[in-house]
């Protein structure tokens, strides 16, 4: 009995030894950018020979939260006679890792352009093949191609895009109230417009806050300089006593209920808040004369996708001109499909908050690679 | 045997007063919750009016109600099997001595020590590199998850089933075995209800995690498999809506309903669970 | 040790043989759990060493065959020391509110009558099958500047208070959401109290709370270091509540190890943090358990 006992202790603890052996073999593997899964292979492949309008399968969709209109899925399944599941994510950090692993079972997602980048250099990303889809043709000319993630518009196709900047509640500013982010970072001028004590709140992202503090201070917020970093993080620990929360989610709802006056965050989800609150025009949303973030979210398709034709059909179905003017429409952000604009509701279209005057001011996030860990660490540390 | 337990004036009541405020305590924000699934607007925290019309959404959300199922079969399933593994455990270790006890003595705090996200980043780097190890591959979705929850859950079913048993004595089933019982007969009619407290508390434990789960769920699930906390912390980012409020109460009516029952059958079987 | 101590009360005739076929069913009872533990458990925690060592690399990946320890001196920083002591405490202060509300709870609810204790005992778990996330976001709206406590207070001429986004309302969703992990293993020991030996204190002419102290509490023991461990441990890598409710203005531990993964995308260093993370608290899991609760 004893031996058997022991033969069951050996061969457990060798099958530990055979996993952690097996981990170090397949580091050779893993080197260029994959965590664990076999997303190294396809650094090479080709664009998948797909036609315009070809299914191959049912589609998985991986999306960002109320980002898809239901009724595009519904017309999607009945001219195409596919069944769609959609699954969402609340960040492309939360993203990345499942589709990176591989085996992801997703054949569309929808990643943030400084993720395009990452997931391009870890392989994550199937090249599109442009033949089929033509409805690539409808995207204004600045969204078609030379985008800093993805030059030469080889792994990704725009799908909405927006900005980042502040909401402010008027009746706690007054109604001539600055467009600036010094309202959350300038101390005198925060008392000025009764913005003292914990009135503000900070996006809890170390890109898009520290991105604030640089861009206040009249830095790049993709600066790879660590003395201007330094001086955003001590810029933001100094706004400690009037800031309630770093908060990446309810910002809207905290200052539509009062709970805070100015708070930093994306524009279409301030419009939704607004557009519900009993008195819209008490609300403002701004990207502040310093400048702040656009950001561009895009369709792409995952390297280990079970269906790439069905996925490649739905980038199309979804380029196309009144459909996209459907989903900007219903979601509020704003389309880069050019040929889409005269569907798209006037009232959407005149709304700075959607279409901001002036675009020279913005920039996007790119990934600046081992710099991240000091934004991270800079993030960390100013809030002690 | 009751007079035994009775406390003198002032304690007594300052226990009784513990409990209803503690039970005040369980229950504030669940009547929060209950209240806005009932209001008319889109922000839980502001009163609309009254309305049912969260309640029909449910009905009508495929997405809300497919993660919801998959959430009560993951959660059942798992607590199911956690329990079994986990009781057998904790009896094993508070009773018996073996070689290796101690190891297994610690690899069973782990899962309750590892911090989520570090499980679910290795959960999802294990599953997916079982390809790579042994050709085996698996689809990410209903079975990862629920092999990830009983992974988590054992642990906590056999610390509150030994917390139960330690320092009982084993009198009772060595007079059960000594009258000729089969060492089954002894578990069933001796052991089992000795310990049952301890195995309803841990399998209410495990049901629990389960059903709150959210980041270890979120990195080792497929499409179509998406649990309800997974499909909430996705919607959170468009506000916490009362559709939200309204699954919630569903599920805990349901879930009060159900128990409520169990309870009843046994009193009128004649048997209390104790 | 409490099998020593079985093993003593056993009769004396004990043979050898019979000391080994128990050791053999003691393995066979424990087998399933540990080979399940094994392979689901231990297999995935030896990849999350393996990766502590590994090197992030430029894109955020992790390279597997850079090895070194550059992870584990990152952790030596000051601001990491100012998270840990934090964490701690806040965990420590949730484990000890946690310890004196659910004592009394958990004496109420086993000195009920076994249909009525079954009942209280539900009635504990009830609000815990709404979601996690829903009952964060629902004190919220109790702790807010317009909520009802902040009502109540105003009420009662003490001016507005918000205690949203302050540490104090990080302990108290703690203190809610680890409540059940105190009250389920303090419940499971005390229920079975042997109330005879309580009497005979009391016959003895023992006081009320010279009862408490000399009988009840020590007997109850293993519950409460149950108990304390369910609740320290994951208050101390708690993630989601100090975010909601703390506003994320005070890094802790959970937020840190999260912040390493995903955001930072440096998986070695979370890797590292939740490895020394994990070694200290079972050291001191194992060393409670062993100083403490087998001494009865």
């Amino acid at each position: 009995m004893k031996l058997k006992k022991y033969t069951r202790l050996i061969a457990a603890s060798m099958a530990i030894a055979l996993v952690a052996a097996a981990c170090g073999s397949s580091s050779d593997t893993a080197t260029d950018g994959g965590d664990g899964g076999g997303g190294d292979a396809i650094q090479t492949a080709s664009a998948s020979s797909c036609e315009a309008g070809q299914i191959d399968g049912d589609l998985a969709i991986f999306n960002w939260t109320e980002y898809m209109d239901p009724e595009l899925i519904v017309a999607f399944e009945e001219e195409f006679g596919v069944s769609v599941t959609e699954d969402n994510y609340d960040s492309n950090e939360a993203m990345q890792p499942i589709i990176n692993a591989g085996g992801s079972g997703f054949d569309f997602i929808v990643p943030s352009d400084y993720m395009v980048g990452i997931m391009i250099d870890a392989g994550n990303l199937q090249p599109l093949n442009r033949d089929a889809i033509p409805n690539l043709q409808n995207l204004a000319p600045e969204f078609a191609s030379g985008l800093p993630y993805d030059p030469d518009a080889e792994f990704s196709a725009p799908y909405q895009w927006g900005t980042t900047g502040l909401g402010v509640d008027l009746t706690v500013t007054g109604p001539d109230v600055p467009q600036t982010w010094g309202l959350i970072f300038d101390p005198e001028l925060a008392a000025e417009f009764n913005l003292e004590g914990q009135f503000s709140t900070l996006l809890n992202d170390p890109r898009e806050t520290l991105g604030a503090a640089l861009k206040f201070l009249g830095y790049s917020l993709n600066t790879t300089s660590e003395a201007e970093l330094q001086e955003a993080e001590e810029l933001i620990a100094s706004t400690l006593d009037r800031v309630a929360a770093f908060e990446s989610d309810q910002y809207d709802e905290l200052l539509v209920t009062g709970e805070a006056a100015v708070t930093h965050g994306y524009s279409g989800n301030f419009l939704f808040q607004f557009l519900d609150a009993e008195n819209p025009e008490d609300f403002t949303y701004f990207v502040p004369e310093e400048g702040g973030t656009r950001w561009i979210d895009n369709m792409a398709i995952p390297f280990d996708a079970p269906n790439p034709c069905t996925a490649h059909t739905f980038i199309n179905f979804l380029l196309d001109a009144e459909r996209g003017a459907q989903l900007t429409n219903w979601n509020l952000y704003a389309s880069p499909n050019e040929a889409a604009t005269p569907f798209i509701d006037q009232e959407v279209l005149d709304d700075p908050i959607v279409y901001p005057t002036d675009t020279s001011l913005l920039e996007e996030i790119e990934d600046t690679g081992d710099f991240e860990i000091n934004f991270s660490d800079a993030f960390t540390s100013a809030r002690g | 045997m009751a007079t035994t337990k009775e406390l003198r004036g002032g304690a007594k009541w300052a226990l009784s007063l513990n409990a209803w405020l503690v039970y005040f305590f369980f229950y504030a924000p669940i009547a929060l919750l209950v209240v806005f699934s009932f209001s008319d607007d889109n922000l839980v925290g502001r009163w609309g009016g009254f309305t049912t019309r969260w309640y029909g959404e449910f009905l009508d959300n495929d997405g809300v109600q497919n993660a919801l199922g998959n959430s009560i079969r993951v959660a059942i399933l798992s607590t199911v099997i956690s329990v079994v593994l986990g009781t057998m455990a904790g009896l094993s270790l508070e009773r018996y001595r073996f070689r290796g006890s101690r190891m297994f003595d610690a690899l069973l705090y782990l899962p309750v020590i590892v911090p989520d996200v570090t499980m679910a980043v290795m959960m999802l780097i294990f599953f997916t590199s079982l390809d790579d190890l042994i050709g085996l591959q698996i689809t990410r979705g209903f079975s990862t998850i629920t092999l990830s929850h009983i992974a988590f859950s054992i642990s906590f079913v056999s610390i509150v089933v030994r917390a139960r048993l330690a320092g009982m004595s084993e009198t009772l089933e060595e007079a059960a075995q000594d009258l000729y019982a089969t060492r089954w007969q002894t578990f069933r009619f001796v052991t089992l209800p000795l310990i049952l407290p301890g195995i309803i508390g841990g399998a209410l434990l495990a049901l629990t995690l389960s059903l709150d789960d959210v980041v270890i769920t979120q990195f080792v699930s497929g499409p179509g498999s998406t649990t309800l906390p997974v499909f909430v912390f996705s919607l959170i980012r468009r506000g916490v809506s009362p559709l939200i409020n309204a699954v919630s109460v569903v599920m805990l009516a349901a879930s009060a309903f159900l128990v409520l029952l169990s309870l009843l059958a046994q009193r009128s079987r004649g048997g209390s669970v104790t | 040790m409490t099998t020593a101590q079985t093993t003593e009360l056993s009769p004396k005739n004990l043979s050898d043989a019979n000391e080994r076929n128990k050791r053999r069913q003691g393995f066979l009872m424990a087998f399933p759990a540990y080979a399940y533990l094994l392979i689901f458990f231990a297999f995935p925690l030896g990849i999350v060493v393996v990766y502590s060592f590994a090197t992030r690399n430029r894109f955020g990946g992790t390279d597997l065959s850079d090895w070194n320890f550059d992870s584990y001196i990152r952790l030596n920083d000051e601001v990491l020391r100012n998270i840990l002591f934090r964490s701690f405490t806040l965990a420590l202060l949730t484990t000890v509110i946690c310890l004196l509300v659910a004592y009394p709870f958990s004496y109420f609810l086993a000195t009920r009558t076994p249909t009525i204790r079954n009942v209280l005992l539900v009635f504990v778990m009830i609000p815990f099958w709404s979601n996690f996330l829903v009952r964060n976001y629902a004190w919220r709206v109790l702790l807010g500047s317009d909520g009802p406590v902040s009502r109540l207070t105003e009420l009662l001429g003490l001016g507005e208070t918000r205690i949203l986004f302050t540490p104090t309302a990080i302990v108290l969703g703690l203190v809610y959401g680890f409540l059940p992990f105190m009250i389920l293993p303090l419940y499971a020991s005390l229920e079975r109290l042997d109330w005879s030996v309580l009497e005979a204190a009391r016959d003895l002419g023992a006081t009320g709370f010279q009862t408490l102290r000399k009988v009840t509490i020590p007997l109850s023991m293993p519950g409460v270091i149950a108990g304390s461990i369910l609740v320290f441990i994951p208050s101390f890598g708690a993630f989601v509540t100090p975010e909601i409710l703390g506003g994320g203005r005070e890094v802790l531990l959970g937020s840190f190890i999260v912040s390493q993964f995903l955001e930072a995308r440096n998986w070695p260093v979370g890797a590292a943090t939740s490895t020394v993370l994990m070694a200290v608290m079972l050291a001191s899991a194992l060393l409670y358990f062993r100083k403490g609760g087998r001494t009865l």
